[in-house]
């Protein structure tokens, strides 16, 4: 039963990129609060994103995460609350994951170098 | 006398709540309370029993909202101000009064292929089972199920999902995993997972608080989860 093997995976990619979602969120957080310390400005944030490769690097895998996450969660919320299963539900939590992903992409190319 | 107020849920999916008095005793269970109302005051009522000792599983109801097992419940215990309000167990189609049609939550038994697979036959030799071997301990946890169904009344995620396999027959297809002489395991454990299987449980744990044996069903879904993940991870056969 191939069904059987999808649904288990998507089950541990929810789970998975909840433990990484945890970490990143703690992360980003912290960064806040030490950033705003010297005051907000975007000339500051841009020097600090434009510097580092990191930083984009740690938002990338950030926002694949959370598309991943988000996605997979509203399609159990579209079963359990809606009743709607299926091909059709599938097809619009894919693409509601896949517009997250690239507008989160987008962000993080905008503000690194 | 003192005597109880007793609302009983009367008809099928369309009905309502008759009140009975019912004289109180000492030491008197639910089920004694449905028994005196059918014998002294309306022999029409449904309810259904067998053993009266808690073995058999088949008087569960709804008692004053929650699902219990009547002939073990004391009326001290659950009657609040005097008064009980009695229903058929929730989650299932109401036959009459009373009494439940259990037919969905045992079919889901055999959907979550609840059924012991043998690997030997009456030619070979008894497979000897160490009772301290883990698998066994898991088994024996878990294996005093009754099939009484107060695990699947109390379970909100059958009220969301009426595919939903259920705490006792995901429960029953656990203990045969941990069954070293079962030759069906890679197909259970795709039969237990996805949208209605061990995968939709929340872990709100309503059925290993209501289980009279006091089981975890919710512990046995956890492992089934957690097999799905070595067998996903290491592929099919024997977890790590």
């Amino acid at each position: 039963m191939r069904d059987a093997r999808a649904e288990v995976f998507l089950w541990a990619a929810q789970r998975v990129t909840a433990v990484f979602l945890a970490f990143f969120v703690l992360v980003h957080l912290a960064t806040i609060v030490y950033a705003v310390r010297g005051g907000l400005g975007a000339a500051e944030i841009l020097a600090r994103t434009h510097s580092s490769l990191a930083i984009p690097l740690f938002y990338a895998l950030f926002v694949l995460a959370a598309s991943i996450h988000g996605a997979i969660g509203l399609r159990n919320i579209a079963a359990e609350w809606l009743g709607w299963r299926g091909a059709s539900a599938n097809a619009v939590v894919s693409l509601i994951g896949l517009v997250l992903l690239a507008l989160g992409l987008r962000a993080v190319l905008a503000v690194s170098a | 006398m003192e005597t109880l107020k007793v609302d009983v849920w009367r008809g099928g999916a369309e009905g309502a709540y008759q009140r009975f008095e019912v004289p109180r005793r000492g030491s008197q269970t639910v089920l004694d309370v449905v028994t005196h109302i059918q014998r002294f005051i309306d022999p029409t009522l449904a309810y259904r029993f067998a053993c009266r000792v808690g073995m058999c599983g088949s008087c569960a109801m709804m008692v004053n909202g929650a699902p219990r097992w009547t002939c073990r419940t004391h009326v001290d215990k659950v009657a609040r101000d005097g008064s009980l309000r009695l229903a058929p167990l929730a989650n299932l189609p109401v036959v009459r009064d009373l009494v439940a049609d259990m037919r969905e939550f045992f079919d889901k038994w055999a959907r979550a292929r609840g059924q012991f697979a043998p690997t030997r036959t009456r030619h070979e030799a008894f497979t000897k089972v160490d009772p301290r071997t883990p698998e066994r301990r898991e088994a024996d946890a878990a294996i005093e199920c009754i099939g009484c169904g107060v695990c699947y009344a109390a379970c909100d995620v059958v009220k969301w999902n009426p595919e939903y396999l259920g705490p006792a027959a995901l429960n029953r297809a656990w203990t045969l995993q941990q069954d070293v002489r079962d030759g069906a395991r890679e197909a259970r454990l795709d039969a237990v997972s996805g949208d209605a299987g061990c995968h939709s449980c929340h872990t709100q744990m309503s059925c290993t608080e209501f289980c009279p044996k006091h089981l975890s069903p919710t512990r046995s879904i956890a492992g089934l989860k957690r097999e799905s993940l070595w067998s996903l991870l290491y592929g099919r056969g024997r977890k790590p």
